[in-house]
């Protein structure tokens, strides 16, 4: 089994797929990496030899993944909320920081609608 | 969009000028600014800038961490005072 910096490959998945499951991977960079080490996108994680999971695993130390890239993202945002600015009040509060609407929707960063006190249901037709 | 490269950042001539002239004589007073749009400068870092919200100043601290952003980023227009209130929990109490 492949285990790239801290996570589990999934075992039969293209490669190409399967490396997107690193935090910090996407389509692109996983495409790259594979192109640089010279493996066929399109082979599955369980038939690839330990010599080119060791490979990759050298050519994905170029970039900033998983925890480390966690912790970065997460200080920048610690950084907008200490300086006081206007995405840093938006992220205390838990709003969209992109001057998107808030009277509807913006329920991905609000989270589930919590329920208003006194406000009745409408009425079963 | 952000702003072309080509034409840097846009720095308020006047407050620049005016913390200039306070760093040759290194002093420090609180500026009263309207200019929300211009760009914080590594200059400014150290200094007080009361920063207009269209009501009243605001007194910004610049520090280190602040250069790049802009003024008005720092003196919130907007002010939310909540949902309900007092007369929504009176009314919930009420039933």
């Amino acid at each position: 089994m492949a285990r790239i910096s801290g996570v589990d490959l999934p075992r039969n998945k293209r490669i190409e797929v399967a490396l997107t499951y690193i935090y910090g991977v996407g389509d692109t960079r996983a495409r790259q990496i594979l192109e640089s080490c010279g493996v066929d996108p399109n082979r599955r994680t369980q038939d690839i030899s330990d010599d080119d999971v060791n490979r990759i695993r050298r050519e994905l130390e170029k970039f900033k993944v998983e925890g480390a890239l966690r912790t970065e993202v997460s200080m920048n945002i610690k950084r907008l909320m200490d300086i006081g600015c206007y995405r840093g009040l938006r992220h205390r509060r838990g709003l969209p920081v992109r001057g998107q609407r808030t009277h509807t929707n913006a329920r991905t960063h609000k989270g589930s609608r919590r329920p208003i006190a006194g406000k009745k249901k409408a009425p079963k037709k | 969009m952000p702003r072309s490269v080509k034409k840097g950042p846009y720095i308020d001539d006047r407050l620049l000028l005016r913390i200039e002239i306070m760093n040759s004589k290194n002093e420090k007073k609180v500026v009263k600014t309207w200019a929300r749009a211009s760009t914080i400068s590594p200059d400014f870092v150290g200094h007080t800038v009361a920063v207009h919200n269209g009501n009243k100043f605001i007194p910004v601290y610049i520090t280190e961490n602040m250069v790049g952003h802009k003024l008005g980023e720092f003196s919130p227009t907007r002010l939310f005072r909540g949902h309900g209130g007092k007369l929504a929990d009176k009314r919930s109490k009420a039933r």
